[in-house]
């Protein structure tokens, strides 16, 4: 990875929050935060879940007012703080993680949706066409201009979100962890594109987890926690635990946990999978999992793996393929009956297909049990309920006020701890994480990893899809690499040879076979 | 440790107390229009607020009251049933036929009762098993389901002057009617199958993300057949309440648009359209307000048309007031 090209320009900052605060009631969200931005400058701004960002940025884009004493200058002006439109009339632009486009529309016409060029009040098409081409050949890209959203990937969903942005001539703009639903090839043209708009003298402020992207792009790093600014780091200064250790406020000495001892000679399978097709993209996939093992599933973005994983769990339906589970053929045609043969699935969109977010956390933990507690009649017991919320919430350190809160109200690290604990109730023998740390703060992140080193020092099987290589050598016994919906091969530690990431990289993009690695 | 489980279990009954509360809230919210409805009513007209005019509208809201019940299982689950009107018209049909039979008059109720179910099931079964849109099934044996009811007694009216259940309709048990006995039976029911059991809990489950639910073992179509079932088996219950009320039933003109009155009943409880959120108790309270609405309409002389005018634009006006309400109380 080449250092991204920093041009050293003196000038004016582009934008300056001063002194923001913001307080919601006795709840303290912003304390004093003062962040300055240069023109052509990628700002990164770093933090765990929870520790303000979403807040700083909402100020900025003027859905929030800052209390005051805060002030935001545009270009050493003043301007008008907690009018969203305002805001966007003096160039600030903000990509959302839920992108907000409308589907059924053209990308010329999401383009200047509510802000159509129009000829006698009618709009013009022609006009609107002509200009969005412009924009997107501006940003290096090439696709139509009347092709509907809906036939785009949520790669290029973005970049059309992005020449919204520069349509109505944004001078800041302001990206939500962008890169957490592209593949990496989209995420390249992505970073391809922020070179240019940096070389149009475009500020971007740019939120992320990931560490090797902020690295790759940023000319500063800020970072917050619990509310208030901890300091800025220039591209120079920039090293992870430094980075670590000011998001968490200590040192992350062992951020990964391997306590747990790899299966050894004497090891027993625990799952077995033959010959997985799906008719589609799935081809022929066969491994074996052994009890006590962490078996982590890598690949790029899009080589199966969380379709074989939905494939063994009985969630997508196969057209071949086999599952034993401890020697025992398995016959699993829905998720209920991989759950009650002891195969549980942690799922990757937690939002969408895990949680109940208007249900409580101990309805939550419980769901997968309910009919194991009930009394005679299909009562509820409230009792075993209420004991089993209380034990999972003190295992697994979840962070609220009551087990009767909405998960809804939860940070994503502790919705996914309830999503864990639901899981575990079922007392599962195989566990198939799909991108256990996704969108979870670095404190959660190493509680994560902890539960699942924990989990096989009890002789549970793990299998752990994840897109980060370092979590991957971090956290797994072995790892099977994925590529166009095949198993690729797999890679193994040996005494005195750990996991290496070059090797994974190799096999998930086929660079191996198709020739000499550069 | 103690010091802490006590505080925890403290801030437990705490967010449990603000939890039903805000559920309390949420189905009361109504309640306050209700109340105002009615002091309005009793200003134009004195009688309004009489032993003898309450009862009245008790009465005539417990069927509505029924149906609405049976939609709210429904609308948990983010559907719709459409077709409780024309389900309640065939089984008073059939409850007026069989109490026909010399004897064995009495079988009407069962006999209505297990139409409505059936046609219940068959909604469920399209839904949950062949995958079709709840509003478009439904929509079709709102259809289908009012030509059988036709059907039945040969596009005529039946009678039957000495229905052997009349007094489900007209009789009273120590002064309440027994329509209202059966409704607030339904109701309690409905209020523990959703709050005390398995079954209830997977039906907010379904409603609030039925992919999760799926996910986590739940056994979703079973669930949609049981909340379609339900509500066909309490049309069917509230075909049987009409029928003793009326002595007759009509195949063309029974339960027309009592669909309608069902959903604003539900609606006005608070219960999200979308599924997973809303309680039975303000199924009670939207129910009674509609009812209120109805009878003060008529006893202020309103003409039938405005009656419907208002009582639609009521219907409106009270949700928008709930929903800004409840984004008032999110933003805090």
């Amino acid at each position: 990875m080449t250092a991204a090209a920093h041009v050293e320009a003196p000038q004016r900052p582009v934008l300056e929050m001063r002194h923001i605060s913001k307080t919601f009631g006795p709840v303290r969200a912003l304390q004093d935060v003062s962040l300055t931005v240069d023109a052509g400058e990628l700002h990164a701004l770093m933090g765990e879940n929870g520790a303000g960002k979403s807040t700083l940025m909402k100020v900025l884009s003027g859905a929030y007012r800052p209390d005051a004493g805060g002030e935001i200058l545009i270009e050493g002006t003043p301007v008008a703080t907690g009018d969203p439109i305002k805001a966007r009339a003096q160039g600030i632009a903000v990509i959302y993680q839920e992108l907000s486009l409308a589907p059924n529309l053209t990308v010329a016409q999401n383009i200047f949706l509510g802000n159509e060029p129009r000829r006698f009040g009618i709009v013009d098409r022609d006009q609107c066409n002509r200009r969005a081409k412009e924009i997107i050949e501006r940003l290096g890209v090439s696709f139509s201009t009347r092709a509907l959203v809906s036939s785009l990937s949520l790669g290029e969903r973005q970049l059309v979100e992005i020449a919204r942005a520069l349509s109505t001539s944004a001078r800041i703009i302001v990206m939500d962890e962008p890169t957490t639903s592209l593949t990496s090839r989209e995420t390249d043209r992505l970073f391809e594109v922020i070179a240019t708009l940096k070389a149009q003298g475009i500020a971007i402020i740019y939120i992320s987890h990931r560490m090797e992207e902020v690295y790759q792009l940023a000319d500063r790093v800020s970072v917050l926690r619990d509310s208030g600014y901890v300091g800025t780091l220039e591209r120079a200064d920039l090293n992870a635990s430094r980075l670590v250790s000011m998001m968490v406020g200590r040192d992350l000495s062992a951020f990964y946990k391997k306590d747990h001892r790899p299966p050894d000679s004497q090891r027993r399978v625990a799952l077995s999978v033959r010959g997985m097709s799906d008719g589609g993209l799935l081809k022929d996939c066969s491994f074996d999992l052994y009890h006590g093992e962490v078996l982590a599933l890598a690949g790029l973005v899009g080589s199966g793996r969380t379709e074989l994983a939905r494939l063994i769990f009985g969630a997508d339906r196969r057209t071949a393929g086999e599952v034993e589970l401890d020697g025992k053929p398995l016959i699993i045609a829905s998720p209920r009956e991989a759950l009650e043969a002891g195969i549980a699935y942690l799922t990757e969109d937690r939002k969408e297909l895990g949680l109940f977010l208007d249900m409580s956390i101990a309805d939550n933990i419980n769901m997968g049990v309910l009919a194991k507690d009930a009394r005679t009649g299909g009562f509820r017991d409230f009792t075993a309920a209420d004991r089993r919320a209380a034990k999972a919430i003190a295992d697994l350190s979840i962070r609220t006020r009551s087990a009767q809160a909405n998960a809804g109200s939860l940070s994503g690290g502790n919705q996914q701890k309830v999503l864990l604990a639901r899981l575990l109730e079922t007392e599962p023998k195989v566990v198939i994480l799909d991108e256990p740390t996704r969108g979870v703060d670095v404190g959660a992140k190493s509680e994560i990893y902890r539960l699942i080193d924990r989990l096989a020092g009890r002789g549970i099987a793990i299998l752990m899809i994840s897109s980060e290589l370092p979590e991957v050598i971090g956290v797994a016994d072995r790892v099977l690499v994925m590529r166009d919906g095949a198993i690729a091969g797999q890679v193994t530690a040996s005494e005195g040879r750990p996991l290496r990431q070059e090797e994974i990289m190799e096999l998930a993009t086929g660079a191996a076979q198709e020739g000499p690695t550069r | 440790m103690t010091d802490s489980s006590t505080v925890a279990k403290a801030a437990d009954q705490a967010v449990v107390r603000s939890r039903r509360l805000r559920t309390a809230f949420a189905a009361l919210g109504m309640l306050p229009v209700l109340v105002l409805l009615a002091v309005g009513f009793q200003f134009i007209n004195p009688r309004f607020l009489t032993g003898t005019n309450l009862l009245i509208v008790s009465q005539q809201s417990s069927i509505n009251i029924v149906l609405a019940a049976g939609m709210t299982f429904v609308i948990l689950t983010g559907g719709i049933d459409l077709s409780v009107g024309s389900i309640l018209a065939a089984s008073a049909m059939v409850a007026v036929l069989v109490s026909l039979v010399p004897d064995w008059g009495m079988l009407g109720i069962p006999a209505a009762i297990l139409l409505g179910l059936g046609f219940g099931v068959i909604n469920g079964l399209l839904v949950a098993y062949i995958k079709l849109p709840p509003f478009i099934v439904t929509l079709g044996s709102l259809t289908a389901v009012r030509g059988v009811a036709r059907l039945l007694g040969e596009d005529t009216t039946v009678f039957n002057s000495d229905l052997p259940f009349d007094f489900i309709g007209n009789g009273s048990l120590f002064g309440i009617p027994w329509l209202v006995i059966i409704a607030l039976t339904v109701v309690v029911l409905s209020w523990l199958v959703l709050k005390r059991t398995v079954l209830g809990t997977w039906i907010y489950a379904v409603g609030g993300n039925a992919e999760a639910a799926r996910l986590t073992g739940i056994k979703v179509p079973l669930v949609l057949l049981f909340v379609y079932g339900v509500s066909g088996l309490l049309a069917g219950l509230g075909g049987v309440m009409s029928a003793a009320r009326l002595y007759a039933a009509n195949g063309l003109q029974l339960g027309q648009s009592y669909e309608l009155d069902a959903i604003a009943a539900v609606i006005l409880g608070g219960t999200s359209f979308v599924g997973g959120v809303g309680s039975i108790w303000g199924t009670l309270i939207g129910g009674l307000i509609i009812a209120v609405l109805s009878n003060g309409l008529i006893l202020a002389g309103v003409s039938d048309i405005w009656q419907y005018i208002i009582k639609g634009l009521v219907i409106i006006v009270a949700v928008a007031l709930d929903r800004y309400r409840l984004q008032a109380g999110a933003r805090t």
